[in-house]
């Protein structure tokens, strides 16, 4: 996968190692600010609240 | 001689070889190197990444909305602004008695809580409702529906991540008996005084009531509550910070005292 990837990249050497950064770059942006954020709603249970199940509101306390 | 070229006919035969075909077995674990990579990139954000992110962002959100409230008051027509106080008078800490805002609407930021043990720089948006979804993870600091509202006699009820999303109550075990905690708005400051911590079971909600954990007393004493999970990173119990109010300082007579640093 990772072969096939540098076999495609076009240039010499380095200009494919600045293409690969820049991709790993947005890659990490992209998990850190909207993929993380959303798993984290499932993943991680975190009750703050002091309440029954259901608020005074009538909205769940999650 | 001939170890030489049978050296360099190999080399040859090396570069005429087409380029290895992806296997799929290949593909399969590198898929999963990437996946394990992945997960531990998350366990780190959850844990460091994340809240300095978040941290900041809450920060920087506060002190945004504080700087907007601060010049709608210099903006404001200085007719309308309380009279000048005489400079020569001793220092006396101005005190009026607390203006009363209507109860905020679900994810509906209200004010900013500013706490000095947790730092100068601590400056966290408070929103109505205490859901995960609308207002603990997106602002910060919810107002538990249906409690009171700041300087009003009885608990002004509010919750917070103690960690993740920016972990806005995480130094709660941190708090002075007679830490300031300041609820600032867009009329001025309401200080309450941390005076204790207890744990509670999860569904403990009399914490709530107007004087906390007291059923059927009438609350003469405006208080706060401070909701938050306990142990870190875990659900089992909730940590809960008291605190009674001392005074509201309105924007006329600037930032009151209490926000100054502690040791």
């Amino acid at each position: 996968m990772y072969a096939a990837l540098w076999r495609v990249l076009p240039g010499p050497w380095w200009v494919r190692v600045l293409i690969l950064l820049v991709l790993v770059a947005a890659v990490l942006y992209g998990l850190l600010f909207y993929v993380f954020p959303w798993v984290s709603q499932f993943v991680n249970p975190q009750d703050v609240t002091v309440g029954l199940p259901v608020a005074p509101t009538g909205a769940p306390v999650s | 001689m001939d170890e030489a070229v049978s050296g360099l006919g190999r080399a040859a035969r090396r570069e005429q070889n087409p380029p290895r075909r992806t296997s799929v077995v290949g593909v399969i674990g590198e898929v999963l190197i990437t996946a394990g990579v992945i997960v531990l990139l998350y366990v780190v954000w959850q844990l460091w990444v994340g809240d300095l992110i978040y941290g900041a962002e809450r920060n920087a959100e506060g002190t945004q909305l504080s700087q907007e409230w601060a010049e709608q008051y210099e903006g404001e027509d200085p007719v309308v602004a309380a009279p000048e106080p005489d400079p020569s008078a001793p220092a006396t800490p101005v005190t009026v008695p607390p203006p009363v805002l209507p109860e905020a609407g679900d994810g509906e930021t209200f004010a900013v809580m500013r706490i000095p043990r947790f730092g100068s720089d601590y400056i966290v948006p408070m929103a109505g409702g205490v859901t995960r979804s609308r207002t603990l993870d997106p602002i910060g600091i919810g107002h538990y529906p249906g409690t009171k509202m700041p300087g009003e006699a009885g608990n002004f009820a509010v919750a917070a991540h103690r960690t993740t999303w920016g972990k806005p109550f995480n130094r709660i075990a941190d708090l002075h008996v007679g830490d300031a905690i300041v609820v600032e708005t867009q009329d001025g400051w309401y200080t309450y005084r941390f005076r204790t911590l207890q744990y509670v079971r999860p569904n403990e909600v009399d914490v709530l009531l107007p004087v906390p954990q007291a059923m059927d007393v009438p609350a003469g004493t405006a208080y706060i509550t401070m909701t938050s999970c306990s142990p870190m990173y875990a659900m089992t119990e909730r940590i809960v910070a008291y605190g009674v109010f001392e005074s509201f300082t309105p924007r006329t007579a600037g930032e009151p005292a209490s926000l100054q640093a502690v040791a």
